[in-house]
């Protein structure tokens, strides 16, 4: 097995444990966090707070230490500026599913591992939606922002 | 507003924070979870494969903690198995065609500065927030 998989293995294990100490993968938690109208905890702004901060130090660091990464041969960062009808509709949806369910991706994913029958559908859909989304949803809004 | 906690959620936070900066230091690619979740089923050869290490290595995880303490996937949302999928299908669209979730546009893209990436974070987080007003009466 390459390096390179190892290392991604090593990462995602690490950002699992991350996910799971931090109260992301407790899905009242989750919604705690949204229902502002409500009962309101604010525990996962600092998860948010930490995970931004640390990264956007790290992430300069290695952008000025390193002109390559250590087991890839180029740095693949999105160079998109532009706000488009796709990127704000889709985090809508996202918004309206991360707020019914308490579950966005990585906790979704990491809670497979507990055996949870409703990470396990959450999952199998979220799967199903992406494909939708690649094969029905992206080309109708493409279609569109082309004709416009 | 109900009581919270701050230093469990900071440490994780910076876990998070660490492990997709290890993630750009070593491959040189953006830890987001949709996405990489999305290439694993859709992409082919190389491109899956890392992929699908990473995913194995989130779920590797959620095993290990599961082994710790249950209570790391306690669940009295309320819940049940309708909405869950319904939010699964939600979630896979939108990430998708909004090219990215909290992972990718909320971290790693607010980290490096991204305009396209707050500006998804602040409607997600808005369109999250609007949601639970609507159902969490539902669910008490």
């Amino acid at each position: 097995m390459a390096k390179s998989n190892i290392a991604a293995f090593l990462c995602g294990l690490l950002f699992s444990i991350g996910l799971g100490i931090s109260g992301m993968t407790q899905p009242q938690k989750v919604i705690g966090f949204l229902d502002v109208f409500g009962e309101w905890d604010l525990s996962l702004a600092f998860v948010m707070g930490g995970a931004v901060i640390s990264y956007f130090l790290l992430q300069l660091w290695i952008q000025r230490r390193f002109s390559t990464p250590m087991l890839g041969e180029t740095f693949q960062i999105p160079s998109r500026k532009d706000l488009d009808r796709s990127l704000i509709f889709g985090a809508v949806l996202f918004g309206v599913g991360w707020g019914l369910g308490g579950y966005c991706p990585g906790p979704a994913i990491t809670s497979l591992g507990s055996g949870s029958v409703n990470a396990v559908l959450f999952v199998v859909a979220m799967g199903m939606g992406m494909l939708l989304a690649d094969r029905v949803i992206s080309p109708i809004l493409t279609h569109q922002a082309l004709k416009s | 507003m109900t009581e919270f906690e701050v230093a469990m959620p900071l440490a994780g936070g910076i876990l998070i924070g660490i492990a997709a900066a290890m993630m750009l230091l070593f491959s040189g690619k953006i830890a987001g979870i949709s996405g990489i979740f999305g290439g694993m089923l859709f992409q082919q050869g190389e491109e899956r494969t890392w992929r699908s290490a990473f995913v194995a290595g989130l779920i590797a995880g959620g095993v290990l903690l599961y082994s710790i303490n249950t209570e790391y996937f306690e669940n009295s949302s309320g819940r049940g198995l309708v909405a869950v999928t319904i939010a699964g299908l939600l979630v896979g669209i939108g990430t998708r065609v909004g090219g990215g979730c909290t992972s990718g546009h909320g971290v790693c893209g607010i980290g490096r500065l991204s305009a396209r990436s707050l500006a998804a974070t602040v409607t997600f987080m808005v369109a999250g927030m609007a949601m639970v007003a609507l159902v969490q009466p539902l669910y008490h």
